[in-house]
């Protein structure tokens, strides 16, 4: 019983080691794959801007024409 | 200004910005963790900001070679798309600052608020706040714009000083001061990791060509609203 409570000791403190060497990273996320809804998000708010930006363009172009 | 190709370019270049900025491999750092692709983003609208300044600038000074009013009305509104960008910059390092100096590096909120790269970013902000102010103050339309081109040429002089120079100069914990170990990281080549860089350029370009798009349209607008006093120009 001691000896398993200090193997879990010690691999938590193993883990702290090995958390503390490295950087954190979403790394989770890169697996799972939830990091391309993400960029989906990105990407459709981008791309609205966009068009929205490019229909006000159209527009002051036809009325550049009408003038 | 017509022209459609640099739109499309701008528009393929944020697509390439959030694709690769998200799925492309960082450096693994700490402190910063996944946080440094805030590079993409919130550097890319102080880039921008300054690009839409000097061009300000240059129409500024082209206005007060010939008075042609044209190039006040394309000095103003690019000042104001500089500003829009400058603002989106404070906001996003606001956050940024939340999760970097104030949670990671346990920075008390008094030691924030000193920072001299925020109090010069804001200091140039205002100024050209200012040059709003001013240009609203004016009912001469000759009188504003020539005022307002040599106000513009003094917040262009001293938006490098307060934005850049006088944050290097004192100690700060904004990247490429002293006493930071981050050395230049957004133009010098060492400090910057290459498949990072690969992201930054073309993204300072992308968010920059939106910035002239906006303003352009900004600009024809303001064309079309003025025509009678183009018209009016003409015929003295």
């Amino acid at each position: 019983m001691n000896k398993l409570i200090l193997i879990v000791i010690v691999s938590f403190f193993s883990t702290l080691a090995y958390a503390q060497d490295k950087p954190e990273m979403a790394d989770v996320m890169r697996s799972n794959g939830k990091i391309y809804d993400v960029v989906a998000v990105c990407l459709t708010i981008l791309i609205g801007l966009f068009i929205y930006v490019f229909i006000i363009d159209r527009k002051i172009s036809k009325i550049e024409k009408n003038k | 200004m017509n022209k459609i190709w640099w739109k499309i370019l701008s528009f393929v270049l944020l697509v390439y910005t959030i694709v690769c900025g998200f799925l492309l491999d960082v450096p693994r750092l700490f402190i910063l963790n996944e946080t440094i692709r805030n590079l993409y983003f919130h550097v890319c609208m102080w880039f921008g900001m300054m690009i839409l300044f000097i061009v300000s600038f240059v129409y500024s000074v082209k206005y007060l070679r010939g008075f042609n009013y044209r190039n006040d009305i394309f000095a103003r509104h690019f000042a104001a798309v500089g500003c829009l960008f400058g603002v989106l910059g404070y906001l996003t390092g606001v956050i940024w600052v939340n999760v970097t100096w104030v949670t990671d590096q346990g920075q008390s909120l008094g030691s924030v608020l000193k920072e001299p790269k925020l109090i010069g970013a804001a200091i140039a902000l205002l100024i050209y706040g200012a040059y709003f102010v001013l240009r609203g103050s004016f009912t001469d339309i000759d009188k504003r714009a020539r005022i307002s081109a040599v106000y513009n040429i003094f917040a262009f002089a001293m938006l490098f000083p307060s934005i850049w120079i006088i944050p290097r100069l004192v100690g700060s914990l904004h990247p490429g001061a002293p006493g930071s170990d981050s050395g230049n990281p957004a133009l010098d080549k060492n400090d910057m990791d290459s498949t990072m860089r690969m992201v930054f350029y073309p993204a300072v370009i992308g968010w920059t060509l939106l910035g002239v798009w906006i303003a352009t349209l900004k600009i024809r607008i303001s064309i079309l609203s003025e025509k009678s006093i183009f018209e009016a120009k003409k015929k003295d």
